[in-house]
C-alpha cells in the first residue's frame, strides 16, 4: 500500500516539476522572442498617419507598408547598401574559408620547423584588440584607393587578409581525422593536394560549412571597420552602418520605423540561412568549445 | 647562445672551406646554385637580392634615415613665393621605416639560407648525388614543402594586415601623434615613455583615475558576461534536456534564433527599447508604476547593470547550444549510481555535472573571458560607452570598456598615441590573464592526443 502511495506521490512530484519547467520555458521564450515581435510590429506602422518616430505604444493604430515602400523608393539607397553587404559577405565567406582551410591543413598535417612559432605568434597577435590596427589599415587601403568609393573591395580585402589566424576550430577538427588515413593514401601514391581534396574536404564538410557560415554572417554586423573605411561616402555603406546612422543621427525620430523595416529585411534572410545550416553551426561551435 | 654561435660558425666555416662559387655567393646571392645547375633556387635567391637592393635604394634608405626624428620639415608655405612646400610625412616615415627594418631582417635570414644552400649543394656534390631536375624541384614545392606553399598566402596577409599595423601602433604609443600633430600637415615625433606617464598620472588632467576605473569595469563586465552567461546557459540546457520536457527541438530553435539575427538589429532595437522615451519607460509611465522615466542609459550604475542583463539575452543561447552537446556526453551511469546513493539533483550537479563541464570547457571559458574584454559590439551598440561623466577624463563614459574607450579616442578625439597606449594595456591585461589561467587549467593536454 505504502509503496503505491509513494509512487503516486513521486509521480505527482514529477508532474509538478515538469509543469514548472514548462512555465519557465514559456516565460523565457516570451522574453527572447519579444523584441523580434515588437520590431516586426513597429515596422508595419503607417508613416503617413503616425510618422516614423518612437512612440509610447507598441501596436500600430494603422498597419501599412509605408516604411518598406520607402526603403525601395528612389530617394533611399537601401537596396544598394543591401547589395554591398551581400557582395562583401559572399566574397569574404569564400576567401576566408579557403584561407582557414589552407592554414588548418598545413598545421594539422605537417610537422615542420617554425610550426610552433607560427602558432604562438598568431596567439599573441590575437591578444591585441582588433581595431588597434584601424588607423594603419585605413592608410594602407587609402593608398590603394580602397576607401570611401572603393570601400567594398577594401572591406573584402580586410575580411580575408588576416583570416588565416582563425584556424583553431577547423584545425581542431582536422586533428581528429586519423593520420593513418593520410599515411595509407601516401603509400598508395596520392599527392598531398589529392589527399586534401578527396579525403579531408569530404570528411570535413560540417566544419567547412560552419567556417563559411560564420564568415558570411560577420559582415552583416560589421559596423566599426565599415563605418571607418566608407567614411562619409553613402554609396559604400553596408546595412549596419546605414541603419546605425538612421538610429543615431539627429533625425532618428523620423527614421525609427524605417530602421525597424530595414532590420526585418536584413534579419529574415540571414536567419533563414542560419536555421537551414543550424546543424553544422552547432557542430562547429561545440567542437570549438571542447577543443578550446 | 649556443644557437647563435652555431650560426656564426656556419657562416665562417662555409666561407673558409667552400669553393669559389660559394665564396661569390656571399656577395651575389644564388651565384653558386646557378652555376651548379640549381636554376630555380639560384634565380629565386638572385631575384630576392635584386629586390632588396632596389627597395633599399628607392625607398628604404630614405625612410630609415628619417626614422630617428620622424621628419624635420613641416609642410609650409614659402613666404617669398606663396608656393606650398611639402615637408616630411611622419606617418609614412614611421610605417615604411618599420617595413624597412623588417625587410632587412628578412634579407639577413634569406642570406643565411643562401649560405646554407651552398653548403648543402657542395655536400651533395661530394656525395656524388645528381642535380635535381626541374620536375623534381616542382614536386618538392608541392609535396615535401606543401605546407610552405599553403601557408605563404595566409602568412603574407597576416603580416601586412596584422603584424605591420600592430608594430606600427606599438611605436605610435611612444610618439605624440594626436589631434595637434596630424600628418601630412604637421609632424609628430618620439616622446619616449611620456604617454605611459600620462596614463598612470593621477590627479589633474592625468588619465590615471579614469584608466583604473575603466579597467575595473572592464574586468567586472568580462567576469559577469562570461560566468553569468555560462551558468545560466548551462541551466537552460539542463532544463531543456530534462526527461519530462517535450518538444526539445522547438525550445532550442526559439533560443537559437537570437544568434541568427544580426546583432546590430537586435541590439540597436533593444537599446532604444530601454531609452528614456522608449517603450519600456513609456508603458511603465502609462500604467502609473513609475512617475519618472527609469535612467537605464543615463545613470552609470543602471547602465552597467542593464548592459550585463541584456548581454544575458545575447549570450545564454550560445552557451545553451554549446553545453547541450557536452552535457549529453556525460556518461549516464554516473548519474545512475549517484541516484542509488541517494544524491539529490543539486548534489549531482555540484559533484558530477559541474566538474565535468569545467574540465571540458576550461579553455573555452578562458577565450570567452578574454573575448569579453574585447567585446566591442555589445557595449557600442547598446550605449556607445555613455553616460559621460565629469569625473572621467579622456572622453571616457560610464560604460566604456578599454576597447570602446580606445575606439572613441581614435575616432572622436584623434588621440592616436593614447589609443595606442591603451591598446598595449589591453594586450598586457589579456596576456597576464591568459598566462596565469592557462597554466592552471586541468585540461591542458598535448594537442596531438587525438591523432
Amino acid at each position: 500500500m505504502a509503496n503505491v502511495k509513494e509512487k503516486k506521490l513521486h509521480k505527482q512530484h514529477t508532474k509538478l516539476k515538469n509543469g514548472i519547467s514548462y512555465v519557465v520555458l514559456i516565460l523565457l521564450s516570451l522574453i527572447w522572442l519579444c523584441p523580434f515581435v515588437m520590431i516586426v510590429l513597429q515596422s508595419f506602422r503607417s508613416y503617413k498617419t503616425e510618422l516614423g518616430g518612437m512612440v509610447d505604444y507598441l501596436i500600430p493604430k494603422q498597419f501599412s507598408l509605408d516604411s518598406y515602400a520607402y526603403l525601395f523608393s528612389p530617394d533611399c539607397k537601401f537596396f544598394k547598401w543591401y547589395l554591398n553587404t551581400f557582395i562583401i559577405a559572399f566574397f569574404v565567406a569564400i576567401g576566408q574559408t579557403c584561407m582557414v582551410l589552407m592554414v588548418s591543413f598545413a598545421l594539422s598535417r605537417s610537422r615542420f620547423k617554425g610550426r610552433d612559432l607560427w602558432m604562438r605568434i598568431c596567439l599573441i597577435l590575437g591578444m591585441f584588440p582588433g581595431f588597434l590596427t584601424m588607423i594603419c589599415l585605413y592608410f594602407l587601403l587609402k593608398n590603394f584607393g580602397l576607401t570611401q568609393a572603393g570601400a567594398v573591395p577594401g572591406l573584402i580585402l580586410v575580411g580575408i587578409a588576416s583570416s588565416g589566424m582563425g584556424y583553431y576550430v577547423c584545425k581542431g577538427f582536422f586533428d581528429t581525422i586519423p593520420m593513418t588515413l593520410d599515411e595509407a593514401a601516401r603509400i598508395d601514391g596520392a599527392s598531398r593536394a589529392r589527399i586534401f581534396f578527396t579525403m579531408i574536404v569530404p570528411l570535413s564538410k560540417p566544419i567547412i560549412i560552419y567556417t563559411a557560415l560564420t564568415a558570411f554572417m560577420a559582415p552583416w554586423c560589421d559596423y566599426i571597420f565599415a563605418s571607418y573605411i566608407s567614411f562619409g561616402y553613402t554609396d559604400s555603406y553596408n546595412v549596419a552602418v546605414a541603419l546605425y546612422n538612421w538610429v543615431y543621427t539627429a533625425d532618428y525620430q523620423g527614421f525609427f520605423t524605417r530602421f525597424c523595416a530595414g532590420g526585418v529585411l536584413v534579419a529574415v534572410p540571414v536567419t533563414v540561412l542560419f536555421m537551414a545550416l543550424q546543424k553544422y553551426y552547432v557542430e562547429g561551435v561545440t567542437g570549438g568549445a571542447v577543443k578550446g | 647562445m649556443g644557437k647563435i654561435k652555431n650560426v656564426f660558425s656556419t657562416i665562417g666555416l662555409t666561407f673558409v672551406k667552400g669553393d669559389w662559387m660559394t665564396k661569390v655567393s656571399y656577395i651575389i646571392m644564388g651565384f653558386g646554385p646557378l652555376i651548379r645547375g640549381y636554376v630555380l633556387r639560384g634565380v629565386a635567391f638572385l631575384l630576392m637580392e635584386i629586390f632588396f637592393i632596389v627597395y633599399m635604394v628607392k625607398m628604404g634608405g630614405f625612410y630609415l634615415s628619417k626614422l630617428p626624428t620622424l621628419g624635420t620639415e613641416e609642410t609650409h608655405m614659402d613666404p617669398a613665393t606663396f608656393v606650398t612646400v611639402y615637408g616630411d610625412n611622419s606617418f609614412m616615415i614611421l610605417l615604411f621605416g618599420i617595413l624597412s627594418i623588417m625587410v632587412i631582417v628578412a634579407f639577413v635570414v634569406v642570406w643565411y639560407g643562401n649560405i646554407k644552400e651552398n653548403k648543402a649543394e657542395e655536400e651533395r656534390k661530394a656525395a656524388g648525388k645528381p642535380v635535381p631536375t626541374l620536375k623534381e624541384e616542382v614536386n618538392r614545392i608541392i609535396e615535401d614543402k606543401f605546407h610552405v606553399t599553403l601557408l605563404s598566402l595566409p602568412t603574407l596577409g597576416i603580416f601586412v594586415f596584422m603584424v605591420l599595423p600592430i608594430i606600427f601602433m606599438i611605436c605610435v604609443a611612444f610618439t605624440n601623434y594626436d589631434y595637434n600633430h596630424q600628418p601630412p600637415t604637421h609632424l609628430f615625433s618620439w616622446v619616449g615613455l611620456e604617454n605611459f606617464g600620462k596614463l598612470f598620472s593621477f590627479g589633474g588632467k592625468g588619465f590615471g583615475h579614469t584608466f583604473v576605473s575603466v579597467l575595473i569595469w572592464t574586468l567586472v563586465w568580462a567576469f559577469f558576461a562570461t560566468f553569468l552567461n555560462y551558468f545560466l546557459g548551462m541551466g537552460l540546457a539542463i532544463l531543456i534536456n530534462r526527461k519530462g520536457v517535450k518538444f526539445k527541438k522547438v525550445w532550442r530553435t526559439i533560443f537559437v534564433m537570437t544568434i541568427a539575427i544580426p546583432q546590430f538589429v537586435s541590439l540597436l532595437y533593444v537599446s532604444k527599447l530601454f531609452a528614456a522615451d522608449g517603450l519600456i519607460n513609456s508603458y511603465l509611465l502609462k500604467w502609473g508604476w513609475i512617475s519618472q522615466a527609469l535612467p537605464f542609459w543615463t545613470d552609470p550604475t543602471w547602465a552597467r547593470v542593464t548592459i550585463i542583463l541584456i548581454n544575458l539575452w545575447i549570450g545564454i543561447p550560445y552557451l545553451m547550444l554549446i553545453t547541450t552537446g557536452i552535457l549529453m556526453n556525460i556518461p549516464e551511469d554516473l548519474y545512475e549510481s549517484a541516484r542509488i546513493d541517494g544524491a539529490n539533483g543539486f548534489q549531482m550537479f555540484r559533484y558530477i555535472t559541474l566538474p565535468y563541464m569545467l574540465f571540458v570547457t576550461g579553455p573555452y571559458l578562458l577565450t570567452q573571458f578574454t573575448g569579453n574584454i574585447n567585446n566591442f559590439n555589445v557595449i557600442y551598440l547598446l550605449s556607445q560607452g555613455k553616460p559621460k561623466t565629469m569625473d572621467l577624463t579622456g572622453g571616457a563614459g560610464g560604460t566604456d570598456l578599454l576597447v570602446t574607450w580606445l575606439y572613441s579616442l581614435t575616432v572622436n578625439d584623434s588621440n592616436y598615441s593614447m589609443a595606442a597606449v591603451l591598446g598595449i594595456m589591453v594586450f598586457v591585461v589579456i596576456a597576464i590573464i591568459s598566462l596565469v589561467v592557462y597554466n592552471m587549467l586541468p585540461s591542458v593536454k598535448d594537442e596531438g592526443g587525438f591523432q
